[in-house]
C-alpha cells in the first residue's frame, strides 16, 4: 500500500500531460493495431516526430466509420481495401490527402486524391515446395491439376481475400468463370469465414495449397528461417490489392493528419511495412526491401479492377463462385 | 422465486435489451429488406441442420448420461468437468482441433489409412453435423445428467420394491421433461453458427443465416438486410423455445427426502458393458480434439507474451462479473415467460446487437468508455438461456415440493432461499456459474464496434496472433484459454457439489 499513492499520483500527473497533447486518432483493422502487427512501431516513431498522442482504434473499419458517420471521432482511417473504398468515398466522409503520389513504387499507376496506399501485395496460392516440386504455373495448370490437390480458400462474402480471388478469375476468365469455378470444385477442400483459419489448415498440412498473398513466404524466410513456402506464380497475372489511409474531412486535427499521411510515404514508414505488415511497402524502392522480399518471385502481369469496376462485378463475380461451388 | 412484479420487469428489461438495438438497426436501416434466393437456401440450410444437430446431440447424450449418472469411476468427475471445454472454444481453435482428428491428415485417417480403410472426408454436411455434435453433445449430456441427478432417491426404492421398471416411471418421464429444453438450446446455438457450418460444410452450399447477416453489415453495409435476417432468426428460436415449453410437461410425483440415490437397477452385465462403451465412445470423441489441441499448443506455452497473460487476466475478471450478473437476474427469470425472454439472447445475431447498442450508445457516451460494461452484458444475456435451463428443473421441483410447506411456515425472501432452495439447488447453481464463467471467456465478444484496441480478451488474441502469422504462439494461447475456462467451470461446478456426494 505504501506505494500506491506515489503511483497514484504519478498516474493522475501522467494523464494530466497527455491531456495537453494534441491526439491524431486512428481508426485501423484490428490486425493492424494489435502487438503483432505494423501498428505500435509506427505509433512510435510518429509520436517521436509529432509531439502528439497518436490512439488507435480498432474493429470494423468501414462500418464503423459509416455508423459514426460526421459524428466520428477519426482524424485518420489506415487499412481500407480498394476493392470495398468505393462504398468510403461515397459516404463523403473522406477528404483529399493532398500528397504528391509520385513517390508510389506500386506496380501499376495510381492517381487517387483521397486514397493514399501504404501497403500491396497480390492474391496467390502458396505451397510447400518440398511436398509439391512442380507447382502449377497458370490457372490453367492448376484447373488441369489432378483432382487429389487439396486447396483451401476464403469465403468472398466475408473475407477481404476471397473477395480479391473471385474478382482475380472474373477478371481472367469473365463470363466463363463460372465454368473454370465448377472445374476447380473437386480440388477446394473447403472454404473459410477468413485468412487465418485457413492459413491455419495449411500449415497443419490440411490443404497442399492455400489462397494468400504473393508476400507470405517471406514472413516464413524472414521470421522462421523456413524456406519451404513458396507462392505459385501465374502466367495470366496476379490480382492486385492495395491497402490505403485516408484523411476524414471533419477532423480537428487536420494538419496533424496531412503530417501522418506525409510520414506514410516516408522512408521510416516504409520501412517498417516488409516485416510487421508482411507485405509490400508502397513507396519504396525495391533495392531497399529487406532481403528476403528482394527474392520474392514476382508476378510479371498485375490484374486489377478499379473500385468502380470492383464494386459493379462484385455481384456477378461472388454468385458464379457461389453457384458453381454450391452443388 | 423473485416477486411476481420482479420477475415480470426483468423479462421484460432483458427482451428490451435485445428487442430496442435490434429494431434500432432496422429502422436505421430503412425498414425491412427483400429476401433473395440465396437468402432463402441459406435460411433452409440453417433449419435443418440446427434440428438434425441438436436431435443428434441430444439421443447420443441421452445414453451417455444415464451411464455416467449410475456409474461410479476413477476419472469421473474429471470427465464431466472436460464437457464443459468444446463449447467454450474459440471457433476457429476448435475448427484445428477437429480437423486434428476427423481432417484429411488427422488421427483417424492416419489410423485407417494403413488398415487399408476408405479415406474419411469430413467436409460435407455431415462434417457440419459432426462439428455441432461435438460442440454441443457435452453440453446435453451435463443438462441431462442434472435430470437424472435431481431424481430423488425414494423414487427408485419405491420403484424396486414395487418392482416397476425404473425407465418407465422414472427415467422417461423425466426426460419427456428435461429433453425438449435441452434441444431448443442446442437448435438455437446451432442456429447462430458461422465459420464452423462453413468450413466444415466444404462451401457456400453450407451458408447459413449468420453469414448472410456477416456479408450484410460488412461488406454490403445494407443494415436493413441484416436486421430483417436478424429478426428472421430470433423468430426460429423463439419458436424452438415455445415448442420446447409447450412439450415440457410438469412431473407431480411426490415429495422424496432428498436423499443419496441409490440404484437396483442397471446391474446386469450387459447395462454395465452398454454403460461402459457408451463414456468410452463419448469421451474418445470429446476429449482426442481437446488433446490435440494440448499437444499442439504445449510447447509455446511458456514462452507466452506479456500481452497475453494480461489478456487473460481482462477475461478472467470479465468472466466472474458475468457470473455474478448471470446468475443475480436468473432469480427473477425462473418462471416460463422469463425462460421465453431469455431464449432471445442467444437466438439474436451478436453482430446485429451489437450495432444496435452501438447505434443507441453512442450519440451519449465514447463507445470505447463502455466496451467493457457492454461485453459483460451481452455475455450476461448469452449466458442466462443455459442458466435457466440447468436451474429451471430443480427449482420447479424444490417449489413444487416444499413450496407449500415453506409458504405454511411463514419463510419468505431470503430465508427461503437459503432453507428451500439453496440445498436443493447448490448443484446445478455451481454447474450453470461454472457454464457461464467458461462461456465469457471463451467468447469472442460482439464489441467489435466498441473496442478501441487497448482492451484485447484472450479469445481476441488468440485470432489477432493467427492473423499475424503467429500460429505456434496463437496454439499455446489457445490452450492457456482451455485451461483458464475448464479452471473456472472446475472450480463453480467443484463449489455446487461440496457436501453433496456425487
Amino acid at each position: 500500500m505504501k506505494t500506491a499513492l506515489p503511483f497514484v499520483a504519478g498516474l493522475m500527473i501522467a494523464t494530466h500531460a497527455i491531456a495537453e497533447t494534441p491526439v491524431l486518432t486512428v481508426y485501423a483493422p484490428d490486425y493492424f493495431a494489435s502487438e503483432w502487427g505494423p501498428g505500435p512501431g509506427i505509433e512510435q516513431s510518429f509520436e517521436a516526430q509529432c509531439g502528439c498522442d497518436l490512439e488507435y482504434r480498432t474493429g470494423e473499419l468501414l462500418p464503423r466509420l459509416l455508423l459514426e458517420g460526421k459524428n466520428t471521432e477519426a482524424d485518420i482511417a489506415i487499412g481500407l481495401n480498394s476493392d470495398v473504398s468505393k462504398k468510403a468515398r461515397e459516404s463523403g466522409l473522406f477528404a483529399p490527402h493532398g500528397q504528391d503520389q509520385s513517390a508510389l513504387t506500386l506496380p501499376l499507376d495510381w492517381n487517387d486524391d483521397t486514397f493514399l496506399p501504404f501497403n500491396y501485395g497480390h492474391t496467390a496460392f502458396i505451397y510447400d515446395n518440398t511436398k509439391i516440386t512442380t507447382p502449377p504455373s497458370s490457372f490453367e495448370d492448376l484447373i488441369a491439376a489432378p483432382d487429389d490437390l487439396r486447396l483451401v480458400i476464403q469465403d468472398p462474402r466475408s473475407s477481404i481475400s476471397g473477395l480479391a480471388l473471385v474478382l482475380w478469375v472474373q477478371n481472367i476468365y469473365g463470363d466463363q468463370a463460372e465454368q473454370v469455378w465448377r472445374q476447380l470444385a473437386p480440388k477446394i477442400v473447403t472454404v473459410t469465414k477468413g485468412w487465418s483459419e485457413s492459413y491455419g489448415m495449411f500449415t497443419d498440412g490440411e490443404a497442399d495449397m492455400v489462397l494468400s498473398y504473393t508476400t507470405s513466404p517471406a514472413y516464413h524466410i524472414i521470421a522462421e528461417e523456413d524456406l519451404t513456402k513458396s507462392a505459385a506464380i501465374f502466367d495470366e497475372g496476379h490480382y492486385f490489392m492495395v491497402e490505403t489511409a485516408a484523411k476524414l474531412a471533419g477532423t480537428d486535427q487536420s494538419d496533424l493528419a496531412d503530417q501522418f499521411l506525409a510520414f506514410v510515404l516516408s522512408e521510416k514508414f516504409q520501412m517498417m511495412i516488409p516485416t510487421s505488415n508482411w507485405s509490400f511497402p508502397s513507396a519504396l524502392e525495391e533495392a531497399k526491401w529487406p532481403e528476403g522480399f528482394q527474392n520474392l518471385p514476382l508476378p510479371e502481369t498485375v490484374l486489377f479492377y478499379s473500385e468502380d469496376e470492383a464494386a459493379a462485378l462484385r455481384d456477378t463475380a461472388i454468385e458464379a463462385w457461389r453457384r458453381a461451388l454450391s452443388n | 422465486m423473485a416477486p411476481r412484479p420482479v420477475e415480470l420487469s426483468t423479462s421484460l428489461i432483458v427482451a428490451g435489451v435485445v428487442m430496442i438495438p435490434v429494431a434500432t438497426v432496422l429502422w436505421y436501416g430503412g425498414g425491412p429488406a427483400r429476401l433473395t434466393p440465396a437468402d432463402w437456401s441459406a435460411l433452409w440450410f440453417t433449419i435443418w441442420q440446427a434440428l438434425l444437430s441438436a436431435a443428434l446431440s441430444v439421443t447420443l447424450a441421452t445414453p451417455i448420461a444415464r451411464a455416467l449418472s449410475r456409474r461410479a469411476f476413477l476419472g469421473r468427475a474429471t470427465l464431466i468437468t472436460l464437457m464443459g471445454a468444446p463449447f467454450i472454444l474459440p471457433v476457429i481453435v476448435a475448427i484445428l482441433g477437429l480437423l486434428a482428428v476427423f481432417g484429411g491428415n488427422g488421427i483417424v485417417n492416419r489410423l485407417f489409412t494403413p488398415l487399408g480403410l476408405p479415406r474419411l472426408d469430413i467436409y460435407g454436411y455431415h462434417g457440419v453435423i459432426l462439428a455441432h455434435v461435438f460442440f454441443n453433445l457435452p453440453l446435453a449430456v451435463r443438462m441431462i445428467l442434472q435430470g437424472w441427478l435431481a431424481l430423488p432417491a425414494e423414487r427408485f426404492r419405491l420403484a424396486a420394491s414395487l418392482g416397476k421398471p425404473v425407465w418407465r416411471v422414472l427415467e422417461a418421464p423425466m426426460l419427456w421433461r428435461v429433453l425438449p429444453g435441452a434441444f431448443a438450446v442446442i437448435f438455437i446455438i446451432c442456429i447462430g453458427s458461422f465459420a464452423v457450418a462453413l468450413t466444415l460444410g466444404g462451401g457456400p452450399k453450407a451458408t447459413t443465416v449468420e453469414l448472410a447477416i456477416y456479408q450484410a453489415f460488412r461488406f454490403d453495409f445494407d443494415l436493413g438486410k441484416a436486421a430483417t435476417l436478424a429478426i428472421v432468426q430470433l423468430c426460429l428460436g423463439l419458436s424452438a423455445g415455445f415448442a420446447a415449453l409447450k412439450l415440457t410437461h410438469q412431473t407431480g410425483f411426490g415429495t422424496g427426502l432428498d436423499r443419496q440415490v441409490q440404484r437396483w437397477d442397471g446391474q446386469a452385465t450387459h447395462a454395465k458393458i452398454l454403460d461402459v462403451l457408451w463414456i468410452l465412445v463419448g469421451t474418445l470423441f470429446l476429449v482426442t480434439p481437446l488433446l490435440a489441441i494440448a499437444s499442439a499448443g504445449f510447447t509455446g506455452l511458456v514462452y507466452l507474451p506479456a500481452e497475453v497473460w494480461l489478456a487473460a487476466i481482462r477475461s478472467l475478471s470479465m468472466a466472474l462479473a458475468t457470473t455474478l450478473l448471470t446468475i443475480g437476474l436468473s432469480w427473477s427469470l425462473l418462471h416460463r415467460g422469463g425462460e421465453v425472454a431469455s431464449l432471445l439472447g442467444i437466438s439474436v445475431s451478436g453482430l446485429v446487437l451489437g450495432t444496435g447498442m452501438f447505434l443507441l450508445f453512442q450519440p451519449i457516451v465514447r463507445p470505447a468508455a463502455i466496451a467493457l460494461p457492454v461485453t459483460v452484458m451481452i455475455n450476461a444475456l448469452m449466458a442466462l438461456p443455459f442458466v435457466l435451463r440447468i436451474l429451471a428443473p430443480a427449482a420447479r421441483d424444490a417449489r413444487q415440493d416444499f413450496g407449500h410447506l415453506a409458504d405454511m411456515l411463514s419463510l419468505s425472501g431470503f430465508a427461503q432461499f437459503r432453507i428451500v432452495y439453496l440445498p436443493r439447488l447448490r448443484r446445478p447453481l455451481g454447474f450453470a456459474a461454472g457454464l457461464t464463467a467458461a462461456l465469457s471467456m471463451g467468447d469472442l465478444g460482439v464489441i467489435a464496434l466498441f473496442s478501441d484496441g487497448q482492451n484485447a480478451t484472450l479469445p481476441l488474441q488468440v485470432y489477432r496472433l493467427m492473423n499475424s502469422y503467429q500460429i505456434e504462439t496463437a496454439r499455446a494461447a489457445a490452450l492457456l484459454l482451455l485451461m483458464l475456462s475448464l479452471g473456472l467451470f472446475w472450480l463453480c461446478d467443484k463449489g455446487g457439489r461440496m457436501r453433496v456426494a456425487s
